[in-house]
């Protein structure tokens, strides 16, 4: 009893010179609530660090933003990080940490697509809430999760019919070994053929590989009119200045460089010349309201090397999840999914306006075509604007009615009711 | 004509991996085959070697001038290891995977923090040529050139040379060593450092090839290992075989099923090669001589 006693006071003191530290004004509103946790679990060390550093750096910057404006409904929203190194274990550590012991209102989590579905199990499991801020494969039809980033239909069915038809039929892909590179090479190669095209070849690459000498010939041999670069991680980025040297001289397209790894910018140029990626967001897009978003990013963490398409995604997901507490007048997940399913969650992102589609609880998204110059300028030869995420939805998925918890892909859709 | 365009491609895949394996084990080679230290920390001299290659170059040295002082920079950050945590090891060999291991995450990690999660690249030199349908990157075959002469010099520098006797004389026994005069204290020192500066040079030459991040050097790591535990205690006779051997298998393995492949290969090869030859090649040639 005595020690429960000493522990409340001590929380008691703390939370008191945490307040005191304050402006006086937002000092009553905080105090009024308690505050609004959000679980952050990004990969800020490891192989894949260089492309999400700027996610959590865009999750602070937002939650600043909020809390110097007042809060949400008048409390205050606490970030509680942890770094996933990279390693999908820890993913599954810290999703139970954050579920169970820090108990947060919600998590934005996760970079690769099997550190997603490494904790996807865990959220399902103990009814947590969590935003996939990233760019993916598709198919997620959980209503536990909402995604923010873009996905097939938005960055494939856009990019591949511009590329065949600007370079030709023959097509590549050189993808890399694991759920995201083998589900992205389905949906190119569903393309491709609902295009007219063929498969010139295709190859995966384990995760981590470095050296390309082989793949590069391989790719020569079959004489491609474009490759498709589905690479992931920095190691397997190590492929665009090898081909360069070798002097493949082939178009690229992607859905992941650029907007991710930021390679035009850490490649000594022209190694990444004619490389086109679908991206819903990245600091060169030239519109009032990107500048914006990237002069307050940059004021905030001047040595941010890129504000890339994560980044964004994860600072606008921040402000939907605030529109729709206050909406629901509540963070807890049913009553948010009520919000969802009136389908007009919508903003003005930097990137333009986005809106969560309420049978998938993906988002809508202005699709950039960015194309990268031979001295890795970039340049947007086409945009295309509020591509909806629909293949989920017409596929059967309808997160209103029915909740599978399952990804889904092309060769194995939702089963017909 | 047809036929002598595969052949030189199949040359060639072969070179590029047998620069890659050699380059990447021939400092562990000394540190582990040598002198029996287990390095896990390999993989951090190796990324040391890149990052400070890419730093001069940035700053104006040409690239061979920038490839030394990372070699030069990778060995002086070996003789204070050696003299801060290693030495004090040398009888404790199992306790020495703990401290590298330690070293390798403070290293990885220090980078992160100190540099930022990436450094710019520093561009592949040379551009590339034509044989038949195929185009290939010149620079490659510098590595490859590079990997014979590291093997060379490493061969000289171990048989020819006092310091060479010296150090295997330590290595083999060294109190009796010692006992001759011979200040073995000091020749560990420079044979580890021997091992950081080639690990190094092993960085700085692949910097212009790779992503440069602070976790650049696990990429390396098993490949270094897997060919000094098949080659064996002996650096010339040891590596060189066993990079021969190792590269055979991967570039074929590659070529005809991809990456995925390649890897598979390469560590079947090891596990057959290992079983079949418990002390390594170079235990094997060393029986045969004897």
């Amino acid at each position: 009893m005595s020690k429960s006693v000493l522990r409340g006071l001590r929380a008691a003191a703390l939370t008191g010179t945490l307040v005191l530290g304050l402006p006086l004004g937002s000092q009553l509103a905080l105090a009024a609530e308690n505050p609004i946790k959000l679980g952050v679990l990004e990969d800020q060390s490891g192989d894949f660090a260089a492309a999400t550093i700027g996610k959590v750096h865009a999750i602070q910057l937002a939650a600043d933003e909020i809390n110097k404006a007042g809060g949400i409904m008048g409390r205050p929203l606490e970030l509680v990080p942890y770094d996933t190194q990279s390693d999908n274990t820890r993913y599954q550590e810290f999703m139970r940490r954050v579920l169970q012991r820090d108990k947060v209102d919600v998590v934005f989590a996760g970079f690769s697509s099997a550190s997603r579905e490494a904790y996807r199990p865990i959220v399902d499991q103990f009814n947590g809430f969590a935003f996939y801020n990233n760019q993916y494969e598709g198919g997620v039809c959980d209503g536990h999760m909402i995604v923010t980033g873009a996905v097939p239909e938005q960055q494939f069915s856009t990019l591949i019919p511009y590329m065949m038809e600007k370079y030709g039929k023959n097509v590549y892909t050189l993808a890399a070994d694991y759920n995201f590179g083998q589900i992205s090479a389905e949906w190119v190669r569903k393309i491709v053929k609902e295009n007219g095209g063929k498969m010139a070849g295709e190859e995966f690459i384990p995760l981590g590989v470095s050296q390309f000498s082989q793949s590069i010939q391989n790719i020569q041999k079959a004489k491609p009119d474009f490759v498709v670069t589905l690479l992931v991680g920095t190691a397997q980025a190590s492929y665009y200045e090898q081909a360069a040297s070798a002097n493949v001289n082939l178009p690229m397209a992607s859905s992941v460089n650029v907007g991710q790894g930021y390679e035009h910018k850490r490649f000594k140029p022209p190694s990444l010349k004619d490389m086109y990626v679908t991206t819903n967001y990245i600091e060169e897009i030239d519109s009032p309201k990107s500048k914006e978003f990237y002069a307050k990013f940059k004021a905030k963490f001047p040595s941010e090397p890129y504000v890339n398409q994560e980044a964004e995604n994860s600072y606008l997901a921040v402000y939907l999840y605030k529109q729709m507490v206050e909406r629901a007048k509540s963070t807890k997940r049913e009553e948010i999914r009520k919000v969802i399913a009136l389908g007009d969650v919508c903003m003005d992102a930097p990137e333009g306006k986005v809106c969560i589609d309420p049978k998938s609880q993906h988002m809508s998204h202005t699709i950039y075509l960015a194309k990268v110059g031979a001295d890795h300028s970039i340049s947007f030869p086409k945009v295309w604007e509020d591509i909806k995420p629909y293949w989920l939805g017409e596929a059967g998925c309808d997160l209103t009615k029915k909740d599978p918890m399952a990804q889904y892909t092309p060769s194995n859709p939702p089963p017909k009711p | 004509m047809d036929i002598a365009t595969h052949v030189f491609s199949a040359l060639y895949q072969f070179g590029d991996a047998f620069a890659f394996l050699v380059l990447s084990a021939c400092g562990l080679a000394v540190i582990f085959g040598m002198m029996g230290v287990i390095n896990l920390a390999h993989g951090e001299f190796i990324m040391c070697g890149a990052y400070v290659t890419a730093a001069t170059v940035h700053a104006g040295l040409p690239l061979p001038l920038g490839i030394l002082a990372g070699t030069l920079v990778s060995a002086l950050v070996g003789v204070v290891v050696e003299l801060a945590v290693i030495r004090h090891l040398y009888d404790r060999p199992l306790d020495t995977i703990v401290a590298t291991w330690g070293l390798s995450l403070i290293a990885t990690q220090g980078t992160l923090i100190m540099v930022g999660s990436t450094m710019a690249g520093v561009g592949t030199p040379f551009g590339s040529f034509q044989v038949g349908d195929y185009s290939y990157s010149i620079y490659r075959i510098v590595l490859f050139c590079a990997a014979l002469g590291v093997l060379a010099a490493l061969y000289a520098l171990f048989n020819w040379t006092r310091f060479g006797v010296l150090a295997r004389a330590t290595i083999q026994v060294p109190h009796m060593a010692a006992a001759l005069g011979v200040d073995t204290r000091l020749i560990y020192s420079l044979t580890f450092a021997c091992g950081a500066g080639l690990a190094g040079l092993a960085g700085g030459l692949y910097a212009p090839t790779m992503t440069l991040v602070p976790t650049m050097g696990a990429t390396f790591i098993m490949e270094a290992f897997v060919t000094v535990v098949i080659g064996g205690a002996d650096v010339f006779l040891g590596t060189a075989p066993a990079g021969g051997v190792l590269a055979v298998v991967k570039s074929a393995m590659t070529s005809w099923q991809g990456q995925l492949f390649g890897q598979i290969g390469l560590l079947v090869a090891v596990i057959i090669v290992v079983r079949v030859l418990p002390k390594g090649i170079s235990g094997f040639v060393l029986r045969e001589r004897t």
